[in-house]
């Protein structure tokens, strides 16, 4: 094991998956020449050269359906937006075509694609470059999709993605690329399966569920409640569909009581599903109401205050938290 | 103004080094991190929008992509207003909420501000739908950069808009950058003014570093749109001198050609000219100059004491009520 960062774990996942699979390729804005907007794609021009790691115009829509068109003859694309904010230009591609083939044409066409970007509100970038697309794409019959909050995991589950036959969405966290983690050293098999839910702290009187971005903060509120002697689990989804259901009920089965956090809108967002399902499986299991904790039901805002505001934040968690233990 | 009225040039040459010092002090801003998110410098670009908006009335549309400051700036939005929409102020020119790449100001039609590559180009098709509908002889200027004539909706735009004969003038002012990517790399035309063609909308080639040149050749075009509506296309050839954004170290070109457009600076070139012809001073010159700075700094102090929206009260902005000016 060796301590990487988040960006340089998804650049090996490229690199060792463009290795192992002729047909592997990445494209997208700004991917070959300037490394990518984020540079996650550092090195990977001089190393696979300009017929694997390719530069599009700004053309998302295009470049999207020419991803799944290519996939629908033996390619596996990884299409890479600039953010997923950008991907909404794309979305006649990515949710009316990508995962509707496989159907639609009576099982003839699987679509082995793989949509890749940051996603979800970084710092400031206000209302059209803030968006936390994964309650849009989750809710799409045919699209798995994954938000992976350590280096091991954006690693394993961008292996997978890339060999699943399905088109997957990997949601990388802008504000998580530069965090460090410890990570295999280079392995093929460092594969994580979607729809594996992992218990990132353990605890018995409460379930923080959380997601990329979110995990982080789960896990500094874990530890200050700990000093109010309030132990939380840490449940990280990883992937939001398919959604290990069964971690979740395990960890509530233990701790009878729930705090969803998420990086997406209140209104029918990922929180909502799993509340839905919690309480239809094992509604007898929670001693208190569960809460979710969001982003606020407003387009995002630029003035960084307002922002924080309308952000899941630290002290939203820590009542609701508060709330459900009744402390 | 008037029709075939001539806005005074000094005055243009002014609100030129207004729009320079206006960028400079942003950048600074910036680096001081009084300014946040993404922010993109117009500096080099200046005799577009000035020399553009030198040839249309006051009540004419404009809308353009997140580069635009500049463009507020010359609509008449004070720099008060812009640099406090840097700083998220209440008294920014859209109060804080949008930033540097939303900025609007309808009072002095300016319709953003759009950070969505090309995702403005339709919005300004309507605009001039609208103009049309109504029955009058304003005109819409959208302006984009050379990375929107690959978007679709640019395309699907520009086909609208010559289908129904709307009154608007596109105009792409090439820089001959996309972030990190040439126009070569991105786009399959030798020059982008043939996008135009392929519409059936009359398009030309202005250098867009010689601010009469842009300004006579939207005046012609505008005078001709108003006679009969119909669009227009304009390829403006210019260079931005800093990075794509603050975070962009811009080494995907060379010094050299940086330096080769800095020679051709549009301030510079603009000032020469009415000095040749008697018409400006050195000391003027310096004059006008140091009102700009004086401006931009008034700016930064008005933005730095300016409020802050309460957080209450930005859920006022999620639907309209009915209740704002
Ligand atoms: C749909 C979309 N894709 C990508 C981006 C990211 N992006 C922002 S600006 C930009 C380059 C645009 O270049 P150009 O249109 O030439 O304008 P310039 O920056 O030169 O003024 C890119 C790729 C975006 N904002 N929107
Ligand atoms: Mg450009």
């Amino acid at each position: 094991m060796r301590e990487i960062t988040y960006r340089q774990a998804l650049n090996e996942a490229l690199a060792e998956e463009l290795e192992r699979d002729p047909n592997v390729f990445l494209m997208g804005e700004e991917v070959a020449e300037y490394h990518g907007a984020y540079k996650v794609s550092q090195g990977l021009l001089e190393r696979f050269g300009p017929r694997r790691i390719i530069d599009t115009p700004i053309s998302e829509n295009g470049f999207a359906g020419l991803g799944i068109g290519a996939a629908m003859v033996g390619l596996r694309p990884i299409i890479e937006f600039m953010t997923f904010s950008l991907s909404l230009v794309a979305f006649d591609q990515v949710v009316n075509n990508a995962p509707n083939m496989f159907l639609m044409s009576g099982g003839q066409f699987n679509v082995p694609i793989t949509f890749r970007g940051p996603n979800g509100p970084a710092h400031q970038l206000a209302a059209t470059h803030s968006h936390a697309t994964e309650n849009f794409y989750a809710s799409v019959p045919g699209l798995k999709v994954c938000a992976p909050a350590t280096p091991s995991d954006a690693k394993g589950l961008l292996k997978t993605a890339v060999r699943d036959d399905n088109p997957v969405l990997v949601l990388e966290a802008e504000l998580l690329y530069s965090s460090k983690g410890m990570v295999e050293p280079p392995d093929e098999e460092l594969l994580i399966p979607l729809g594996k839910a992992d218990v990132k702290r353990e605890g018995t009187d409460v379930s923080i569920i959380c997601y990329a971005q979110t995990v982080p903060l789960a896990l500094k509120v874990a530890a200050q409640l700990e000093e109010e002697n309030i132990s939380a689990e840490i449940v990280d989804l990883r992937s939001i569909k398919p959604l290990d259901e069964q971690t979740v009920f395990d960890s509530v089965a233990k701790t009878h009581r729930v705090v969803i956090v998420e990086q997406d809108h209140p209104f029918c967002g990922v929180g909502a599903e799993i509340c839905y399902r919690i309480q239809k499986n094992i509604f007898d299991a929670l001693d208190a109401q569960i809460l979710r904790v969001s982003q606020e039901d407003v387009p995002m805002p630029y003035n960084e205050r307002l922002e924080k505001a309308v952000l899941p934040n630290a002290d939203k968690l820590v009542t609701a938290v508060k709330q459900v233990c009744y402390a | 103004m008037q029709p075939g009225e001539q806005r005074d040039e000094v005055e243009m040459l002014s609100l030129m080094l207004l729009i320079r010092r206006f960028e400079e002090r942003a950048s600074q801003q910036y680096q001081a991190q009084k300014i946040g998110g993404f922010c993109h410098l117009y500096i080099g670009q200046e005799a577009v929008v000035t020399g553009a908006l030198a040839a249309v009335r006051d009540d004419d549309y404009v809308i353009t992509a997140y580069r635009d400051h500049a463009y507020a700036l010359a609509r008449g939005t004070s720099a008060d207003a812009c640099m406090a929409e840097l700083f998220g102020k209440e008294t920014g020119c859209s109060r804080g909420l949008g930033g540097s790449m939303h900025f609007f100001d309808r009072k002095n039609h300016m319709y953003g501000g759009h950070a969505i590559v090309g995702a403005h180009v339709p919005l300004a098709v309507g605009m001039a739908f609208a103009i049309k509908y109504r029955g009058e002889d304003r005109v819409t200027l959208c302006f984009f950069g050379d990375g929107a004539i690959n978007q679709g909706s640019f395309h699907e735009a520009l086909n609208l808009a010559a289908l129904y004969k709307l009154p608007i003038v596109f105009i792409c002012e090439n820089n001959l950058f996309a972030m990190g990517t040439s126009v070569k790399r991105s786009t399959s035309l030798k020059q982008i003014v043939d996008r135009a063609e392929g519409y059936d909308i009359p398009g030309e080639i202005v250098d867009g570093m010689n601010f009469r040149e842009v300004r006579d050749k939207v005046a012609e075009i505008v005078d001709s749109i108003r006679k009969e509506a119909h669009p227009a296309f304009l390829e403006v050839r210019t260079y931005r001198y800093r990075g794509h954004s603050m975070s962009d170290p811009a080494s995907y070109r060379t010094k050299q050609e940086l330096e080769k457009y800095r020679l051709d600076d549009p301030i510079t070139r603009l000032r020469a000219q009415l000095t040749r012809e008697g018409k400006l001073t050195n000391e003027q010159f310096d004059m006008l100059d140091k009102r700009a700075k004086e401006t931009v700094l008034a700016a930064v102090k008005f933005a730095e004491k300016s409020p802050e929206m309460p957080v209450e009260q930005v859920y006022d902005y999620v639907y309209f009520n009915g209740a704002k000016e």
